[in-house]
């Protein structure tokens, strides 16, 4: 009988922690904001969420098929990848171009770089910024909402475009539908109240922190509002806040894992970084939006950052660092 | 005397407690086996030198094996009878020792050198020589030579003694029951290392999840000036001595010091307890609480254990296996040794052992690390135990250093949390022991 006892290392019992269990909570957050993009765009916005899923979580499995490595989808993270890719298209993009994206996030940006946790991008936004510059008519030709009717917005228009030149101003849509989603957009990002939604449940489960999403949107919101068209303190930080994907892209996007910094301060200056380059791009790039560029470039300092924001461990003597 | 909750660090985890199988059994005397199975090294530092030989006659109490170097505690006899031989036997951590089997005569006759003290007369001299007769050391799980502990060198002022009475890890009830059921023993034991080590201040840290204990423990303090409770939030490593420390008194012993490089002294209360009983009765340490626990066992119990009874001989007294075994541990599920066989004889380092069914050890799939920084937030010394862990892994033991491997306390906090299931913990253990092998190697 002594033969049956099992040896191994402590600890000897784990906990309920899994990751398909983390990466259920993500695509769980996700779901208000697809039913919110639904109801203002249409059921065709669930037929591309659907390509890009499926085209993800198929180019994953024939990838590692192919390499002849563990077939590893039901870990749901080519799931949350394919969610998020659709998330960052326009409601009209045709489905062939959804496809490709999920290919290239696939099988480009994550599974070339080894998979699950090695990818140094964040694969649904590098995708999207191939796609961009593919495909830039068919990425931006923007859908008006449905229900514009019960609204006063008049224009299929995002409201960066409008917030770039301040004498179209009074074109701004009202702040309350931007919140709301009732305004022009990619399929995911319309909604804030939506997305605001799932990120308080992912706070809550402690599946994400509060670090890289307050100081992201915090930066945002103080640098837009500081440097206004009309001078010092005339800017219109919470338009720009609820607006572009930024709640999407600070939530869901920027805390992603293997790109953002493990580190708590490491965590602080992704934020804050994202935060600078999203403002510089809207204020003064000649491009609308910015959060995935800037969340891009800051997944590439990632490595960096974390180098010089070790925290101090218990007991250690400053002059021994 | 305020009821404060004091916390360690940010971090750390919440096991599941699983001390209701055992925390409201009074500590019950086990039977004493026919044959004891007594190890000549039950402590960290040198084995001892048996003073006895097959065939001699012992007595219970007396030394059978003697101290050999400064870190060592002598080792006695827990049953009187005669010696039937020395044999290398398979003990708790793996490795073989030389073991004294001894023939119970069953009379428990004691050895005369016995003597009991006043303890309210006993000098510190006095006291540090019984716990360095007495055989005496740390009775949480470290196993350090007491007598060692309470002898600081001189440069060392030493400020205030703390007694662990945590308990964190899960399934162990044992130093719950001695302090309810032994509280003069916990306190006086303090008061006399207090004496020893010449402090005015001292401190007990209990559990929130243990108020009879406090109370009980808060009554046998009484008007007594000097002492506080600590009452600690219910944490997992909230025993951790460096937390401890940190939680109660608010410094940081330094990375790669020791307690006493901040002024303190940190003593499981077992141990002060075990010091007021060897220096009132003379009796040395010879026998321990145990608590005996687990969905895998019949009859879960606190047992009070002579040394050398074997883990198979108390599973009988605790009614037997209740299933087919999956892992049998000696000492918590966090940071306990799992066992490859049930003929392992039972030493002062041994505070639980608890039975895992079958089905309760599931093994788990490996999968890669993604980067979640739970460990991060865990780990109550702040490593990034994701890196040391990858470093160590992939041989960087260099990099494992710079990255402060040698400071983690092993409480496996990391390995516990992770949604990967990566063998965290394991994979740092393995790069502090070569980087303690190559420094040993280049000196």
């Amino acid at each position: 009988m002594d033969n049956t006892l099992i040896v191994s290392a402590s600890p000897h019992i784990r906990s309920k922690e899994s990751v398909s269990r983390i990466m259920l909570d993500v695509i769980l957050a996700l779901i208000p904001a697809a039913i919110a993009a639904v109801i203002i765009f249409g059921w065709r916005v669930l037929l591309v969420i659907v390509v890009s899923v499926l085209g993800a979580v198929i180019t994953e499995a024939i990838i590692q098929k192919l390499m002849k490595k563990p077939v590893t989808i039901k870990d749901l993270s080519a799931v949350v990848t394919g969610i998020l890719l659709a998330y960052n298209m326009p409601p009209t993009i045709p489905l062939w171009i959804v496809l490709i994206g999920s290919i290239i996030a696939i099988a480009l940006v994550k599974q070339a770089f080894g998979g699950l946790g090695q990818n140094f991008m964040n694969p649904a936004l590098a995708a999207r910024a191939i796609l961009f510059a593919a495909w830039p008519v068919e990425m931006t030709n923007w859908q008006r909402p449905l229900i514009d009717a019960f609204s006063n917005a008049t224009s299929s228009a995002t409201p960066l475009p409008i917030l770039k030149d301040g004498e179209t101003w009074a074109k701004l849509p009202p702040l309350w539908d931007v919140f709301v989603g009732k305004i022009g957009g990619s399929i995911g990002e319309i909604s804030a109240l939506a997305l605001l939604l799932g990120a308080a449940y992912l706070l809550i489960r402690g599946v994400i922190n509060w670090r890289i999403p307050l100081t992201y949107i915090g930066t945002v919101g103080l640098l837009t509002w500081i440097f206004g068209t009309d001078g010092f303190f005339t800017g219109r930080g919470l338009y720009h806040i609820f607006s572009g994907g930024l709640i999407l892209g600070a939530f869901f996007m920027a805390t992603d894992y293997p790109t953002s910094p493990v580190t708590p301060i490491g965590q602080i200056i992704m934020g804050i970084g994202c935060g600078i380059i999203t403002s510089v791009i809207r204020l003064v790039g000649g491009y609308p939006g910015g959060v995935s560029y800037s969340i891009l470039i800051m997944n590439v300092a990632t490595p960096l950052i974390e180098r010089y924001t070790r925290p101090r461990i218990y007991g250690e003597v400053k002059n021994n660092v | 005397m305020g009821f404060e909750l004091f916390s360690f660090f940010k971090g750390g985890v919440h096991p599941p407690g699983n001390k209701h199988f055992t925390e409201d059994k009074p500590i019950e005397k086990a039977k004493v086996p026919a044959l004891v199975y007594i190890p000549l090294q039950q402590h960290i530092g040198a084995p001892c030198e048996p003073t006895v030989k097959p065939g001699d006659q012992v007595k219970m109490g007396q030394v059978i094996g003697q101290q050999k170097g400064h870190v060592c505690a002598p080792i006695h006899s827990s049953v009187s009878g005669k010696v039937k031989s020395i044999i290398p036997f398979a003990t708790a951590h793996g490795s073989k020792i030389q073991t004294i089997v001894i023939e119970n005569d069953g009379l428990d006759t004691p050895a005369e050198s016995i003597i009991g003290r006043n303890v309210d007369e006993v000098s510190a001299q006095e006291i540090l020589d019984t716990v360095l007769n007495a055989g005496i050391v740390g009775l949480g799980n470290a196993t350090f030579p007491t007598h060692v502990k309470l002898s600081p060198p001189a440069d060392k002022v030493i400020e205030a003694v703390i007694l662990n009475g945590a308990e964190c890890e899960p399934y162990l009830t044992a130093d719950h029951r001695l302090m309810v059921e032994e509280p003069d023993a916990v306190v006086g034991g303090l008061r006399l290392i207090m004496r020893v080590l010449d402090v005015e201040t001292g401190y007990i840290g209990i559990e929130d999840n243990k108020p009879d204990a406090i109370a009980a423990i808060e009554k046998a303090i009484g008007d007594y000036p000097n002492i506080t409770i600590k009452t600690l939030k219910t944490k997992y490593p909230q025993g951790c001595e460096r937390n401890l420390i940190e939680t109660i008194t608010g410094r940081q012993v330094p990375s790669g010091g020791l307690p006493m490089d901040v002024g303190i002294i940190v003593n499981n209360v077992t141990t002060a307890a075990q010091i007021y009983k060897s220096v009132s009765t003379g009796m040395p340490l010879i026998e321990r609480t145990v608590t005996i626990t687990g969905r895998g066992i019949n009859n879960p119990r606190n047992l009070l254990v002579r040394f050398g009874t074997l883990v198979s001989d108390v599973i009988e007294e605790c009614g037997g296996l209740s299933c087919e075994p999956g892992k049998i541990i000696i000492g918590g599920p966090m940071m306990g040794v799992a066992q490859h066989t049930m003929d392992i004889p039972i030493t002062k380092g041994v505070s639980g052992i608890v039975f895992m069914p079958r089905d309760e050890v599931k093994e788990e799939e490996i999968l890669p690390c993604i980067r979640c920084a739970k460990c991060i937030q865990v780990c109550p010394i702040r490593l990034m135990p994701l890196s040391i862990s990858a470093h160590s892994l992939r041989g960087e033991y260099d990099t494992c250093e710079t990255l402060h491997a040698l400071d983690c306390v092993e409480c496996g906090a990391c390995s516990y949390i992770c949604p990967s299931k990566r063998p965290l913990q394991e994979s740092i253990k393995l790069a502090k022991q070569v980087i303690i092998d190559r420094r040993r190697n280049e000196n």
